[in-house]
């Protein structure tokens, strides 16, 4: 009797530890799957056109002649200037909640920023489109023509017709969608350098700033890196917010941030469902191929360094 | 001497000023965001909203088919992503936490956490979709299901190992099997957390957009059919905000507006949830 509720209750457990690791081996093939699919529909397309796709200037779909230069520049660039705004920002925000804000305010902002995370991206788009467009091409863009505009080397950046929608107000819009994600990173990872650290520098009477620029940063640089990181991967794939304000133009023919474009993620959402034929279709797979890669590559690094950091702060406790 | 005393003294004014701007600069687009939102989605708040399909343009309707499409496919989404997402968290804190399936799953699990949810739509209709041959709400529930099981198992993980090791020993020298320990025992003491990972991860798919547009499509009319395409509020909000139509807009942005604060209030509940459990 004994024996047999025993041999049972190892079979339950042989059973559960197989299914759970059955669903963990799933998640891995998940991966996988995402991987396989999307090379197998670029394959066509790979063929076709080989590595020139990548630096490939022309977007044709009526001549079944497909290149990724134009998305690849405007998932770079538009990516650019979102960390440009993002991070300092981000790092302001992570000094204010680690070492300024009073106690009783650091739970109520900190949520205040996450929510800001969790507003879905559409919103984000539309209202840029219909809210933030307008205001910027009227007020914005002329100010920064004026005053950006006429530095030398950089000053072409910000000359040109302000139509409010393009790759920079893509930029700026994706800004304020990754604030969020890499301001909670730099919180906490800032949260983990040690307090005696921080105590024996206030001690010797740095001040706050000293004490976050030559204590706590270099203290926990990787991680911060990798929350920049994980930002970038963030914003190279946002789909939704960069569609409605990017201007949707398979053009490339000058270097003003105000003109139209398209990222990758917004070409994706815009003419999949339009491309008619096959060749069409398998170039826009591929299109997603290569975004896939590139965000893959950015979120293992961001992974990587900030596994590091956690295991600084295992050793040095 | 008083001149590096003053210098450092105005340069750390200078820096954390910088900073208290910094959190004004990122209230200040939260709050322009939330207050356009909802002034320009008030307006439309009516009960035809939630009574009448989606109109053609120039005539009168609502937002019901979107609603109703959403609800289902998020629901569906969910109830696939749940089990998936929890068995497989259970085996990366409880079983596989020293094995190398269990370490290279963690590590991918939080890749996929942050993939472009539009490559997840694209995986879907290549693998789906194209076979079969059309749109359907099927396919949009499958990508949604992708995009819910990250941050099942992500809570999951976290939760279970939040877990004390005491707690677990306790219930092994009584003599019970692994498996009654972990559904009986520490799967309940952490199902709070794995509720609040639940509601984060419908938070999430709820405004997701990108991987519906080439899986459940959209659709004008009422549709249960899950083999058909379906409509969905975010594809919806997509669809009416780009049109040039004033009416279509005034819809859209109602969509958003009960969107937005459906998520808001979602991420909220969770908050509180979690927090109300963990306070003793």
């Amino acid at each position: 009797m004994a024996d047999s509720t025993k041999r049972s209750s190892g079979l339950g457990d042989w059973i559960f530890h197989n299914l759970t690791r059955l669903f963990a081996l799933l998640t891995l093939l998940i991966l996988l799957g995402i991987l396989g699919s999307l090379v197998y529909g670029a394959l066509p397309s790979i063929h076709k056109f080989g590595f020139s796709f990548l630096w490939h200037r022309d977007w044709n779909p009526p001549m079944n002649d497909f290149g990724a230069l134009v998305h690849i520049y405007g998932t770079l660039v538009t990516s650019l200037i979102a960390l440009i705004i993002a991070v300092p920002v981000s790092f302001g925000i992570a000094l204010f909640l680690t070492e300024l804000s009073p106690l009783w305010l650091r739970r109520p902002l900190g949520i205040a920023i996450e929510l800001l995370a969790g507003i879905p991206s559409i919103v984000f788009g539309m209202w840029g489109l219909l809210v933030f467009a307008p205001i910027f091409s009227e007020y914005i863009q002329p100010f920064l023509t004026a005053t950006l505009g006429h530095i030398p080397l950089l000053g072409h950046l910000f000359q040109g017709i302000p139509i409010g929608i393009g790759l920079l107000s893509a930029g700026i819009i994706l800004s304020i969608m990754i604030i969020p994600f890499i301001a909670s990173v730099m919180r906490d990872v800032f949260e983990v350098t040690p307090e005696i650290l921080k105590e024996s520098a206030y001690a010797v009477g740095a001040t706050t700033w000293e004490v976050v620029w030559s204590v706590v940063l270099p203290f926990t640089r990787v991680g911060v890196i990798g929350g920049i990181m994980l930002g970038l991967g963030r914003a190279l794939g946002e789909t939704m917010a960069v569609t409605f304000v990017i201007g949707n133009s398979d053009q490339l023919d000058t270097s003003s941030l105000y003109a139209a474009g398209n990222s990758i993620a917004s070409a994706l959402a815009n003419e999949f469902t339009e491309a008619t034929t096959p060749m069409y279709t398998s170039s826009l797979i591929e299109l997603g191929l290569i975004l896939f890669l590139i965000t893959f590559v950015v979120l293992v690094l961001s992974k990587l360094l900030l596994l590091r950091l956690s295991r600084k702060e295992g050793k040095g406790t | 001497m008083m001149d590096l005393r003053l210098r450092r003294k105005l340069t750390n004014y200078f820096a954390l000023s910088l900073s208290m701007m910094a959190v004004a600069f990122g209230l200040f687009w939260l709050f322009w965001l939330l207050t356009s939102v909802f002034k320009m989605g008030v307006g439309g708040l009516s009960l035809s909203l939630f009574t009448k399909m989606t109109p053609p343009p120039g005539s009168d309707g609502g937002l019901l088919n979107a609603i109703v499409g959403s609800l289902i496919q998020i629901g569906l989404a969910t109830l696939i992503g749940t089990p998936f997402g929890v068995l497989s968290g259970v085996y990366l804190a409880e079983y596989g936490a020293h094995t190398r399936l269990g370490k290279t799953t963690l590590f991918i699990n939080d890749i996929l956490l942050s993939a472009p949810s539009i490559v997840v739509g694209l995986v879907v209709y290549a693998v789906y979709v194209a076979p079969v041959g059309h749109f359907s709400a099927l396919a949009g529930i499958f990508a949604l299901a992708l995009l819910v099981i990250p941050v099942v198992i992500r809570t999951t993980e976290n939760m279970l190992v939040l877990v004390p090791d005491s707690l677990r020993e306790a219930v092994f020298a009584l003599g019970t099997p692994k498996w009654k320990v972990i559904t009986k025992v520490t799967l309940r003491a952490s199902l709070a957390g794995i509720v609040t990972g639940v509601l984060l991860a419908v938070a999430r798919v709820a405004g997701e957009t990108a991987p519906l547009l080439f899986t459940s499509l959209s659709n004008q009319f009422w549709t249960l059919d899950l083999n058909k395409p379906m409509a969905t509020l975010p594809v919806i909000i997509f669809n009416f905000a780009m049109s040039p139509y004033a009416d279509w807009q005034r819809m859209a942005w109602s969509g958003v507006l009960l969107i937005t604060f459906g998520v808001l209030a979602l991420n909220i509940l969770a908050r509180v949830l979690f927090r109300t459990k963990h306070k003793h």
